[in-house]
């Protein structure tokens, strides 16, 4: 017992000493937190016999920024960059679904304006496209298939150039403000987007022609880590996950926000979850992106250069900072900057838990404030977090390789795992 | 509402041990009043009302009162679309109450972060150890009194966490400085008195050193070589 538990404690601090019957010669593999198929730095470590996995245990943390710590120390509008680097592959989502916790708490997330909204969905949407974009890429170079991911990393280039139009930053965008968002759509903008929608879908289908109904792909995915129903919901999965193994809950249909109860669109479900179907529906949840924002596109108030003059945040001074040329030569909208920029806005003492149909899952914010203009806690609930916790049942029993298939498929990302 | 009809049943079932249901921006919240028997009230939450999906738990650290823990149970009911809280409190003499990992199997790891930021610990709970922290990091980050800007800990042949070689000189605010705290509450004071940080403070031109130099410093702020 002792030799054994050597060979667990060589392998670094951090693992479990588990009282494990290590029979024959058990051979434990450590897939460090650097590694070209662990997506970010998740440390998995393996226990192997032979080539069949016996034990996974994965070790996160190695991106733990202390998120939720530093939320109880600044106001509301400071957070948003951070919730960029949450899950930063898809940072306008992540801006939108905390905008949206903050307004729910205070109590005016139904009186944003409908072109906000709209702005927001395509936001979404695109967001939704850029992450499943990278998550198909990368899935297809971690099982050789090299070409994908150059082919969807062009299409990502486009809606980082989209991004930069609109935000002014490709990456770390931190649009979206409490009542709105922090700028309206730049002339062109909308018909850009438009342009985008068209190229794309052909992408999709040059992706799809390479992966879908590849031998060596579908040899590589099918049957490999299939998740049950019961299983899916009890540990927590959700977005393309949980759907891949047929549970129909996507939050936009179960509750939807912004305008989503407007929208058309269908909802992709697995039939066996495996890997495989994890892929397909996220090739379809792209498909069906693209129609929601064409959707978005032609019913935009305001018209696509916003010659209506709609309003994108709403229009309360103790929310918003009022215009600057107000600011400037008025008393009261200087009195609300003010406020605004060094206290925050004044949140009602109460709590509210928000979840949003991330690209990786429900990226949920619970919020629990005493008044004032910074959370008393705010914990976030990150997708990857939950799936991530379905290594240990999942991996054993399939063999090293598949381990591969299986990142792949879950597609997390450490950014809101460990937050 | 759905979520108010479940949980009016779940009132039914355990009488005084839930409060009456609180409605906030439509969402329902219960108190349940005994953190011991959280256990039972998620059980038949799940295989009675058929609340399948543990969504979220947190945990609040109420510094200052008495209990000083509060634990947040986010459950949804896929079937009925309905969302439901429910919270516990427990006192910080205690610290632990017992595991729902039963009920839902997502609670392991929600349960160990709870353990690893805060230091509560659930009982029954198949393998409570650190999840973000390493294994012998000998704090609690989340707590209130556990500060911002963190404590030094020694990762021993792995990392250090000494401040480092240039922190406060020659073009940067003295760690510890005697207004950096107020200007910046994210300064890293060094809580190590150690002879490079002793001797770069004395250089600052405003703290007496203990002695005389035994010769005249040129200019304050560049480090001895």
């Amino acid at each position: 017992m002792a030799a054994e538990d050597a060979k667990l404690h060589a392998v670094g601090p951090g693992v479990a000493q588990q009282q494990s019957e290590l029979e024959g010669e058990q051979m434990v593999l450590n897939m460090g937190p650097s590694h070209p198929a662990t997506h970010g730095v998740l440390r998995l470590v393996l226990e192997l016999d032979g080539e069949i996995i016996t034990k996974a245990i994965p070790d996160v943390g190695y991106l733990h920024r202390g998120d939720e710590k530093i939320a109880e120390n600044m106001t509301y509008t400071q957070f948003i960059p951070y919730t960029d680097r949450l899950d930063y592959l898809s940072p306008l989502a992540n801006n939108v679904a905390y905008a949206l916790a903050v307004e729910k708490l205070m109590g005016i997330d139904k009186a944003l304006p409908p072109r906000c909204q709209y702005i927001r969905v395509i936001c979404c949407e695109l967001a939704r496209i850029s992450s499943h974009l990278l998550g198909v890429g990368c899935f297809g170079m971690d099982l050789g298939a090299l070409t994908v991911f150059m082919h969807t990393f062009t299409e990502r280039e486009k809606i980082y150039n989209l991004a930069e139009s609109l935000t002014g930053a490709r990456f770390t965008t931190s649009y979206t403000r409490i009542g709105g968002v922090s700028r309206d759509t730049p002339n062109g903008w909308i018909a850009a987007v438009g342009k985008f929608c068209d190229e794309v879908v052909t992408n999709f289908d040059e992706s799809e022609t390479l992966l879908t109904r590849n031998r060596i792909f579908v040899d590589r995915t099918r049957d490999v880590g299939i998740i049950s129903k019961e299983d899916a919901i009890d540990y927590g999965l959700t977005g393309p996950n949980l759907r891949g193994s047929g549970v129909d809950y996507d939050v936009r249909k179960a509750k939807p926000y912004l305008i989503y109860d407007q929208l058309e669109f269908d909802v992709a479900l697995g039939s066996v979850g495996d890997c495989y179907d994890r892929y397909l529906v996220r090739m379809e949840e792209m498909r069906q992106s693209v129609r929601i924002i064409r959707q978005c596109l032609k019913n935009i108030p305001g018209g696509a250069n916003n010659e209506g003059n709609e309003p994108v945040r709403v229009n309360d001074g103790k929310v918003t900072l009022p215009a600057k040329d107000k600011v400037m030569s008025s008393m009261e909208e200087l009195i609300h900057h003010f406020i605004n920029v060094t206290q925050g806005v004044n949140a009602p003492v109460g709590e509210v838990y928000f979840g949003a149909e991330n690209p990786k899952g429900e990226l949920g914010f619970y919020i629990n404030s005493r008044g004032g203009g910074t959370p008393y806690r705010m914990k976030i609930r990150g997708p990857s977090f939950c799936n991530l916790s379905i290594l240990p049942h999942l991996v054993p029993g399939n063999m090293l390789s598949d381990v591969v298939s299986i990142l792949g498929s879950l597609d997390f990302v450490m950014g809101e795992c460990d937050r | 509402m759905a979520a108010i009809d479940l949980a009016k049943q779940l009132k039914d079932k355990f009488g005084d041990l839930i409060s009456d249901p609180a409605e906030f921006r439509d969402e329902v919240t219960l108190k349940v009043a005994d953190a011991e028997r959280i256990a039972e009230v998620c059980d038949f939450a799940k295989k009675s009302l058929g609340f399948n999906m543990l969504v979220d738990l947190s945990s609040i650290d109420n510094y200052g009162e008495d209990p000083r823990w509060t634990l947040v149970y986010e459950l949804y009911h896929m079937e009925q679309k309905a969302h439901l809280r429910l919270k516990t409190d427990v006192s910080e003499e205690k610290s632990e109450l017992p595991t729902i990992v039963n009920v839902w199997r997502t609670a392991n790891w929600h349960e160990r972060e709870i353990y690893d930021m805060m230091g509560i610990r659930f009982r029954g709970h198949p393998d409570l150890r650190r999840i973000l922290m390493w294994d012998g990091y000998p704090y609690f980050p989340l707590r209130k009194d556990f500060p911002l800007a963190g404590k030094p800990t020694e990762l021993p042949e792995v990392a250090f966490t000494k401040p480092a070689p240039l922190e406060g000189g020659p073009f940067v605010t003295v760690p510890g400085g005697k207004d950096s705290l107020a200007r910046e509450p994210r300064v890293r004071v060094p809580l190590t008195e150690s002879v490079e940080t002793v001797s770069r403070l004395e250089r600052r031109l405003d703290v007496k050193p203990a002695h005389e130099p035994d010769q005249p410093q040129p200019n304050a702020a560049m480090p001895k070589s």
